[in-house]
C-alpha cells in the first residue's frame, strides 16, 4: 500500500472512532464500522482503537479475532458465503462447497487469484426453507445449483472486469 | 381505485428472485398503462410458492405463484390483476390448505401488511397491547404474561413471566431489555421472519416489557447474517420513533423507551445469554458463570430482561387478548403455539405455526409434503445443531418440551430438519463434534478440548477401526461433557452424537443387536 492509501485509511478509521468511542459497549459497533468501509480490520488500527476505548491492544486483538465475522486481510472485491449447517446439508450443500473450491481453486477464507472473490463458510443464514443457500454480497440466494452458482459467480466476476475497466 | 399487488421483500423470497418480479411487475404495468399500487409485504411462509405475488380481490387476496420473471407479461395477459386464470393461479391465499388450518397469533400479520408501515400495523391491531399496558400497574402487566404460560422460545423454556417479575422486583434506576436475535440455529428463521416480515411487533413486545419491568433502554443484538432483518428493524424503529411509540414520553405515558439494533459477529455461542451480554459490552463472547442470574446482574451489570424474538413477539398478543385466550392453546405444560420451522429436505418447506401437541409426522408430511427428493425420510434434527436425531419411530411424538424431554430429545426453537435415506449419520455426529470446535468459547475443557477429540474418534468409527472400543470412547467423551460443561453448546452436543449412534447404529458399523444392548 502507498503512503498516501495509508494515510486514508488511518483518516476513515479515527472518523470511525470519534463517531463511535462514546456509545455503550463501543467495541462491536466500531469494528463493524471500520469493516463496513474498509472490508478488513487492518491490525496497525488496533493501537488507536485501544487508546480510544481505553482498552489494551491484546484486548482488541482478542475481540477481533474471536468472532467469525472480522477479517484482519484485505478480502476480494465480492464476498461468497456458503452454508455449511444441518439444512443445507441435507440438501447438497457439501457437493456444492466442493464445486465451488475446485471452481475457484481457493479454500475457504481464501481469496482467488484475480482478487475477485473471498469464499467463506457460514453457519446458517436463515434461508433453510430453501437449502442450500449462499449469500454473496449481502444478497442471499436459495436453492443454489452448481449452475446457478456458476452463473453468481461469472456474473460478480463481469462487474469486477467492468469496474476495472472504467 | 388503484389495485394492490404485493410481492415479498422477505429474504427467502429475495434468494429466490422476489426483487426482479417486483420490478417486471411494475415494468409491465407501466407499459400497459395501468395503475397500480405494489406492497412490499412479508412471506406467507409458504418459500416453495416464493416468489408468491397476491392481487387484492373483493373475495380476499388471490394468489400465484411460484412466479418466475417469464410469467409476468401472461399474468398480466391473462387479468390476473382482477383474478384471471392462469397456470400459477393457486386460489384464495387465506384458503389455501397449508394456511387455513395454521393457528396464526404471534404470525398473525406476517405476509399480510407492509412490514415498515406503522399506519398498516395499526390498522392491523398493531399497538393495541402496548395501550392496554399503559393502563395497567407493572405487576399486574407481568401476571398476565405469567398466566398466559408462555415460555421462552429461544430454548431453554423458562417462564416469561417469571423472569420479569424478578427483574421487576430489583429496586434499581437502571435496566436493560435485551432481545435474543442471534438465531444461529440451523432450520430455524421465525425470529428472521418476525423481524423482516413484522418488525413493529417485536418493538412493540420490548416496549411492553421495559414498560413492565421499570427499563428504559433496549438493544436488539441481531445476527450479522441477517442484513435484509437489519434494514427492516431500523426503517421500523425510526418510523416508531416518528410517531411516538419509542422515545421519550411514549404515548404521552411519562414513559421513556429507547431501543437500538446492535450487529452480532458471528459467533454461534453468543446466542448464549451471558455470552450476548459480554458481546454487547463490547468484549469476546464468553459465557459467565451464574448465578448471578442476568435477571438480577446483566448488561453492565444492571438488572436485564434478555428474551428471545419470539418471546417478546408473542407478548402484544397476549395484553391484546388476554392471558386466557392464550393459555387455551396448546396441551400440558406448554401452552399457546409455536412458530415451527420446516427445513431441510422437505418439499414443501416453511413456517408453520400451530398449538403445541401437533406431532413431527403430521407437520413432515401433511404440511411438508415429505421430502423434497422423494425418498424416505429418515432422519429428523429437532432443536438447531444441539438437537437429537429422531427416527422414523418417534415421528408421532407431539411438540411439547416435557413429551420430547421423555424421549431424551428437544424442541429449542422449533426448527425441524428432515434428512431423507442417502444422510449417513456417523458424518452428522462428526458434523455435531466439529461444530462445537468451531463455536467452542474455549472457557471450560470438556467442550473445547472434547469436542476435537470427538471428532478424531468419529473419524476412527468411520475409518472402521476400532468400532465398539471408539463408540465407548464417544459415549464417555460424551457423558464428560453433558456434565462437565459451562453451557449448553458442550453440555448438548452429546445429544445431536449420541441419538445418532443410539437410533442410527448401523451407520457406525454397528449392528443393531449391540445397540439394543
Ligand atoms: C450455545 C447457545 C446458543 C443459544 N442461542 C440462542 C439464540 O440464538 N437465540 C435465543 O433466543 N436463545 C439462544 N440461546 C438461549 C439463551 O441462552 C436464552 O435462554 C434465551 O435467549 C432466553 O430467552 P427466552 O427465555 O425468551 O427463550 C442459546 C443458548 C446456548 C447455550
Ligand atoms: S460449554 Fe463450551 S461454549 Fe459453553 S462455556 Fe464451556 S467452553 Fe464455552
Ligand atoms: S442451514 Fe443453511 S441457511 Fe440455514
Amino acid at each position: 500500500m502507498s503512503q498516501n492509501q495509508l494515510a486514508q485509511i488511518h483518516l476513515k478509521i479515527t472518523r470511525h472512532i470519534e463517531k463511535h468511542s462514546q456509545l455503550p459497549g463501543a467495541l462491536l459497533p466500531l469494528l463493524h464500522a471500520i469493516q463496513d468501509d474498509l472490508g478488513f480490520i487492518p491490525e496497525d488500527s488496533y493501537s488507536l482503537i485501544s487508546k480510544a476505548l481505553n482498552l489494551s491492544v491484546a484486548e482488541v486483538h482478542g475481540v477481533v479475532s474471536f468472532y467469525h465475522h472480522f477479517r484482519t486481510q484485505v478480502p476480494g472485491k465480492h464476498i461468497l458465503q456458503v452454508c455449511r449447517a444441518e439444512s443445507c446439508q441435507a440438501m447438497g450443500s457439501e457437493a456444492l462447497e466442493q464445486h465451488i473450491k475446485s471452481h475457484l481453486s481457493v479454500d475457504f477464507h481464501e481469496t482467488t487469484e484475480d482478487g475477485a472473490i473471498t469464499l467463506e463458510p457460514v453457519y446458517c443464514l436463515g434461508n433453510c426453507a430453501c437449502s442450500p443457500a449462499v449469500m454473496l454480497d449481502g444478497d442471499v440466494y436459495g436453492r443454489v445449483s452448481a449452475s446457478k452458482i456458476d452463473g453468481l459467480i461469472a456474473c460478480a466476476r463481469e462487474t469486477v472486469m467492468n469496474s476495472e475497466a472504467a | 381505485m388503484t389495485i394492490k399487488v404485493f410481492v415479498p421483500r422477505d429474504s427467502s423470497a429475495l434468494s429466490l428472485g422476489a426483487n426482479q418480479i417486483a420490478e417486471f411487475i411494475q415494468e409491465e404495468a407501466a407499459k400497459r398503462n395501468i395503475e397500480i399500487q405494489l406492497v412490499r409485504n412479508g412471506s406467507r411462509g409458504m418459500f416453495w410458492l416464493e416468489p408468491l405475488v397476491e392481487v387484492e380481490a373483493a373475495a380476499g387476496r388471490i394468489a400465484y405463484g411460484p412466479v418466475e420473471p417469464s410469467d409476468v407479461a401472461s399474468l398480466f395477459d391473462s387479468d390476473f390483476l382482477h383474478g384471471g386464470d392462469h397456470a400459477l393461479k393457486l386460489g384464495i391465499t387465506d384458503q389455501l390448505p397449508w394456511l387455513k388450518n395454521q393457528e396464526r397469533l404471534t404470525f398473525a400479520r406476517v405476509g399480510i401488511t407492509d412490514p415498515v408501515s406503522l399506519d398498516d400495523y395499526i390498522a392491523h391491531d398493531g399497538y393495541k397491547g402496548l395501550k392496554n399496558a399503559l393502563n395497567l400497574a407493572p405487576v399486574d402487566i407481568v401476571a398476565q404474561v405469567t398466566d398466559s404460560g408462555l415460555r421462552g422460545r429461544g430454548g431453554a423454556a423458562f417462564p416469561t413471566g417469571i423472569k420479569w417479575k424478578t427483574v421487576l422486583d430489583c429496586k434499581v434506576d437502571q435496566k436493560y431489555i435485551v432481545c435474543n436475535a442471534d438465531e444461529g440455529d440451523s432450520g430455524t428463521y421465525s425470529d428472521r421472519m418476525i423481524m423482516e416480515d413484522d418488525p413493529f411487533v417485536l418493538i412493540e413486545g420490548m416496549t411492553i416489557a421495559a414498560v413492565a419491568v421499570g427499563a428504559s433502554q433496549g438493544y436488539i443484538y441481531l445476527r450479522s447474517e441477517y442484513p435484509h432483518a437489519e434494514v427492516a428493524l431500523n426503517e421500523a424503529i425510526r418510523n416508531a420513533y416518528e410517531a411516538g411509540y419509542l422515545g421519550r414520553n411514549l404515548l404521552g405515558s411519562g414513559r421513556h423507551f429507547d431501543l437500538e439494533v446492535r450487529r452480532a459477529a458471528g459467533a454461534y455461542v453468543c446466542g448464549e445469554e451471558t455470552a450476548l451480554l459480554e458481546s454487547l459490552e463490547g468484549k469476546r463472547g464468553l459465557v459467565r458463570f451464574k448465578p448471578p442470574l442476568p435477571a438480577i446482574e446483566g448488561l453492565f451489570g444492571k438488572p436485564t430482561v434478555v428474551n428471545n424474538v419470539i418471546s417478546f413477539a408473542t407478548v402484544p398478543m397476549i395484553m391484546d387478548k388476554g392471558s386466557v385466550f392464550y393459555r387455551d392453546y396448546g396441551m400440558g405444560r406448554s401452552r399457546g403455539t409455536l412458530p415451527i420451522q420446516l427445513a431441510g429436505n422437505i418439499k414443501q418447506g416453511g413456517l408453520v405455526e400451530k398449538a403445541f401437541g401437533i406431532t413431527l409426522r403430521e407437520l413432515l408430511y401433511d404440511y411438508g409434503g415429505g421430502s423434497a427428493t422423494g425418498k424416505p425420510i429418515r432422519a429428523v434434527q429437532v432443536g438447531g445443531p444441539l438437537g437429537a436425531f429422531l427416527p422414523e419411530s418417534q415421528f408421532d411424538t407431539p411438540l411439547d418440551y416435557e413429551k420430547f424431554a421423555e424421549i431424551w430429545a428437544v424442541l429449542g426453537h422449533g426448527g425441524i430438519v428432515a434428512f431423507d435415506d442417502t444422510v449417513d449419520m456417523a458424518k452428522m455426529a462428526r458434523y455435531a463434534f466439529e461444530f462445537c470446535a468451531i463455536e467452542s468459547c474455549g472457557k471450560c475443557t470438556p467442550c473445547r478440548i472434547g469436542s476435537t477429540r470427538g471428532v478424531e474418534v468419529i473419524d476412527k468409527i468411520i475409518a472402521g477401526k476400532d468400532h465398539a472400543k471408539n463408540i465407548a470412547l464417544v459415549r464417555d467423551l460424551s457423558d464428560t461433557m453433558l456434565h462437565g460443561s459451562l453451557c449448553a453448546l458442550g453440555g448438548m452436543t452429546p445429544y445431536p452424537v449420541l441419538s445418532a449412534i443410539n437410533h442410527f447404529p448401523e451407520d457406525f458399523g454397528l449392528q443393531q443387536k449391540e445397540h439394543a444392548a
